[in-house]
C-alpha cells in the first residue's frame, strides 16, 4: 500500500500554485502593499458615508482635542471636538474624488489635442506646442492661486483648474505616438479601407497606445493630490465646512503644538497614497511601457 | 545656429506673451476689484470714482492696450493697496526669495548629483538604496508636511531653532532644508538613472577598451553625455527659484515674492498680481530658453537637426 502511494505521489503533476501565492511570484511585496493601501482607500471613499462615526461638523465641545486612543474617538479630536477619524474618512473620499476626476479630465483633453495635433498638423499642430509652453511657463501653483482667488474655490471649478494639470504630458505622448503609428502598417491600412479619422483614431490608434497613457495617468494623480492638497493648506482648494487632506492639515497647522494628531493623520495617509500610487505606477510602467523594456 | 536661436527667442516672446494676456483678461473678468477693496457698504458714487481713478470703466480691450503699452515704457501699474508701483512691492520682495532658494538649490546640486552619480557606480550598495529611498520619498512627501514635521522636532519638540520669520540665519535653515530635500532626491534619482543609462552605452566600452584612464573616461565621455536630463531638471529648478517657494513662506511666515502673491491674490491686488506672474513667467522662460541653447552646445546633434 505505501509504495503505490510513494508512486501516486511522484506521478502526480506538480500541485497548481494557489490564487495567492501565484501572485506573490509575479508582485513584488512593496508593491503588493501598495495595491492593498489603494483598495482601501478606495473602499473607504466609496462606503464613506457608513463608515463615518460621526459626522464632519459634529462638535463635542465636552472633549475637545482628545489625543488619539480616546474611547470614541481614536484618532482623536480636533480643537472643536470633531472626531478626526470621521473627518480624515471623508477627507479621503473628497480628494480622491477630485483627483480622480482630474486625472480623467487631464487625459482626455490632453489626448484629444494630442491626437488633434497628429491629424492636423501646421497650425493646430504649433497652436497645441504653444499652449504646452506657456503651461510650462508658468508654474500650475501660481496659475491655480490666481484662477481659484478671483473666481472663489468651488468644488466644479477646483476638479477642472486641477484638470488642466499635466495635460502637456498626454498630448505629447499622443501626438508622438500618433505620429509614429501613422507611419505603421496597420493604420495606413484601415486609412486605405476608407476609415473616418475619429475611427482610426479611437478604434485602432488608441487601444495601441492605452498603455503608455495610462502609466502617465498613475505619475499625473498624486500630483493632483499633492497639489490639491497645497492649495487647500494654502487656505485657497476645498473650502469649509467640506473638509480634504490639505485641508485638515492646513487647519491642524494652528494647533501644532498641542495637538500634532489633528494635522499628522492626513499627512500620513497623503504621503502612503502617493508612495502607493508611485510603486504601483512603477511596477505598472515595467509591465506595460513597451519603450523601455 | 542662428535659425536655431532665433526660433528659440521669437517662442519665448509668444509665452511671455500669452501669459500677460492669460493674467490680464482672467484677472480683470473675474469680479470687480472696486467692491472688494472698498467693501458692500460704500456708496455707488465712490465706486464709480473709484472705477474711473483706476481705469476700469474703459472697456476691457481699451485697458488691455494701455496695460500693453504702459509695460513697453516699464510702468507696471500701481498698487491698489499701497498706491506704490507694483514693480517696486515685488522687487523689493525678491531678495528675500533668494535668500531662501539659492542655498536651496545649490544644496540640491551639491548633494544631489554627486548621491546619484556615486549611486549608480555602486548599485544594490546601501548608498544607492539610501539615494532611491531618499528620491521616493522627495517624490511622495508635499513640502507643506515637511515643513511642518520639521517644525515639530527642531523647533517645538527640540526648541533647537525658530519656527518662522525673518533674522538670523537660524531662521533659514529650517525653509531651506524643507525646500532641499525633495530636490536632493528628484536630482539624485536623475542623475543615477542618465549615468546609469550612459555607462551601458558602446562608446563607454571602446573609451575604456582603447586604454583611456577611468578618469578620463568618466570625465570625458560619461558625464558630459549624462548632462542633458540633468540639465533640463537643474533648469526647470534655476526657473522657479522665484516661485518655488510660495508654499514653504507661508508655512515660515517668511516675507518673500510668494508670500506677497498670496496676499495680493487675497486682495485682489490686480497689478501686483500681474507683475509677479509675469517675472515668474519671464524666470521659467529665460531659463527654458537657456536650457534649450544648452542643449546646443552640449548636443551638436540637435544643433545641426534644428537648423536643417
Amino acid at each position: 500500500m505505501s509504495s503505490v502511494n510513494l508512486a501516486d505521489r511522484q506521478l502526480s503533476p506538480r500541485p497548481a500554485l494557489g490564487f495567492i501565492s501565484r501572485i506573490r511570484r509575479q508582485v513584488p511585496v512593496s508593491v503588493g502593499l501598495g495595491i492593498v493601501w489603494l483598495a482601501a482607500m478606495v473602499l473607504i471613499a466609496i462606503l464613506a458615508d457608513w463608515l463615518r462615526p460621526y459626522g464632519i461638523t459634529a462638535m463635542d465641545l465636552t472633549s475637545r482635542l482628545a489625543p488619539p486612543g480616546t474611547p470614541g474617538h481614536w484618532l482623536g479630536t480636533d480643537e472643536l471636538g470633531r472626531d478626526v477619524l470621521s473627518r480624515l474618512i471623508q477627507s479621503i473620499r473628497v480628494s480622491l474624488v477630485i483627483a480622480f476626476g482630474a486625472t480623467i479630465i487631464s487625459a482626455v483633453f490632453g489626448t484629444a489635442l494630442g491626437f488633434a495635433a497628429a491629424q492636423f498638423r501646421g497650425i493646430v499642430e504649433h497652436l497645441v506646442l504653444v499652449l504646452a509652453d506657456f503651461q510650462a511657463a508658468l508654474p500650475f501653483l501660481i496659475m491655480s492661486l490666481a484662477v481659484l482667488a478671483f473666481f472663489g474655490s468651488s468644488m466644479m471649478l477646483l476638479v477642472c483648474l486641477m484638470g488642466f494639470y499635466g495635460w502637456e504630458r498626454y498630448a505629447r505622448i499622443a501626438r508622438g505616438l500618433a505620429i509614429s503609428a501613422g507611419a505603421q502598417g496597420y493604420a495606413a491600412s484601415v486609412v486605405q479601407l476608407g476609415a473616418t479619422p475619429a475611427r482610426v483614431y479611437f478604434r485602432h490608434i488608441l487601444p495601441n497606445v492605452a498603455s503608455t497613457l495610462i502609466v502617465s495617468m498613475t505619475l499625473t494623480f498624486p500630483e493632483i493630490i499633492l497639489m490639491e492638497s497645497g492649495l487647500s493648506f494654502l487656505g485657497l482648494g476645498v473650502q469649509p465646512p467640506q473638509t480634504s487632506l490639505g485641508n485638515m492639515v492646513g487647519f491642524g497647522r494652528e494647533y501644532l503644538t498641542n495637538a500634532p494628531w489633528i494635522m499628522l493623520a492626513p499627512a500620513a495617509v497623503i504621503m502612503l497614497t502617493t508612495l502607493a500610487i508611485s510603486l504601483v505606477g512603477d511596477w505598472l510602467r515595467d509591465k506595460l511601457d513597451p519603450t523601455i523594456r | 545656429m542662428v535659425q536655431f536661436v532665433l526660433t528659440r527667442l521669437l517662442r519665448a516672446v509668444i509665452t511671455i506673451a500669452a501669459v500677460v494676456t492669460f493674467a490680464f483678461v482672467v484677472l480683470r473678468m473675474s469680479g470687480d476689484p472696486a467692491q472688494v477693496m472698498l467693501g458692500p457698504d460704500v456708496p455707488q458714487e465712490s465706486v464709480d470714482a473709484f472705477r474711473r481713478a483706476w481705469g476700469l470703466d474703459q472697456p476691457l480691450w481699451i485697458q488691455y492696450l494701455a496695460y500693453i503699452k504702459s509695460i513697453f515704457t516699464g510702468d507696471f501699474g500701481v498698487s491698489m493697496r499701497d498706491k506704490a508701483p507694483a514693480i517696486d512691492l515685488v522687487l523689493e520682495r525678491v531678495p528675500a526669495t533668494l535668500q531662501l532658494t539659492l542655498p536651496a538649490l545649490l544644496l540640491k546640486l551639491l548633494i544631489g548629483i554627486p548621491a546619484g552619480v556615486y549611486a549608480a557606480f555602486h548599485r544594490q550598495s546601501v548608498t544607492d538604496r539610501s539615494v532611491i529611498l531618499l528620491s521616493i520619498l522627495g517624490f511622495t512627501i508635499p513640502s507643506f508636511v515637511l515643513g511642518l514635521i520639521l517644525v515639530l522636532v527642531f523647533a517645538v519638540t527640540l526648541g533647537m531653532l525658530p519656527s518662522g520669520g525673518q533674522g538670523t540665519w537660524a531662521h533659514t535653515v529650517l525653509p531651506i532644508l524643507t525646500m532641499s530635500i525633495g530636490g536632493i532626491g528628484i536630482l539624485a534619482r536623475f542623475s543615477r538613472s542618465a549615468m546609469i543609462e550612459v555607462m551601458g552605452q558602446p562608446f563607454i566600452r571602446t573609451a575604456s577598451a582603447k586604454g583611456l584612464k577611468w578618469r578620463d573616461v568618466v570625465w570625458g565621455h560619461a558625464l558630459p553625455n549624462a548632462a542633458i536630463p540633468i540639465v533640463t531638471i537643474v533648469g526647470f529648478m534655476v526657473g522657479s527659484l522665484i516661485a518655488g517657494a510660495v508654499v514653504v513662506e507661508s508655512i515660515f511666515s517668511w516675507p518673500g515674492i510668494g508670500r506677497l502673491l498670496v496676499v495680493s491674490v487675497t486682495n485682489r491686488d490686480l497689478a501686483v498680481v500681474q507683475c509677479i506672474l509675469l517675472i515668474i513667467a519671464a524666470a521659467m522662460v529665460i531659463s527654458n530658453l537657456a536650457v534649450d541653447l544648452l542643449y546646443g552646445w552640449l548636443d551638436p546633434r540637435l544643433r545641426s537637426r534644428a537648423a536643417h
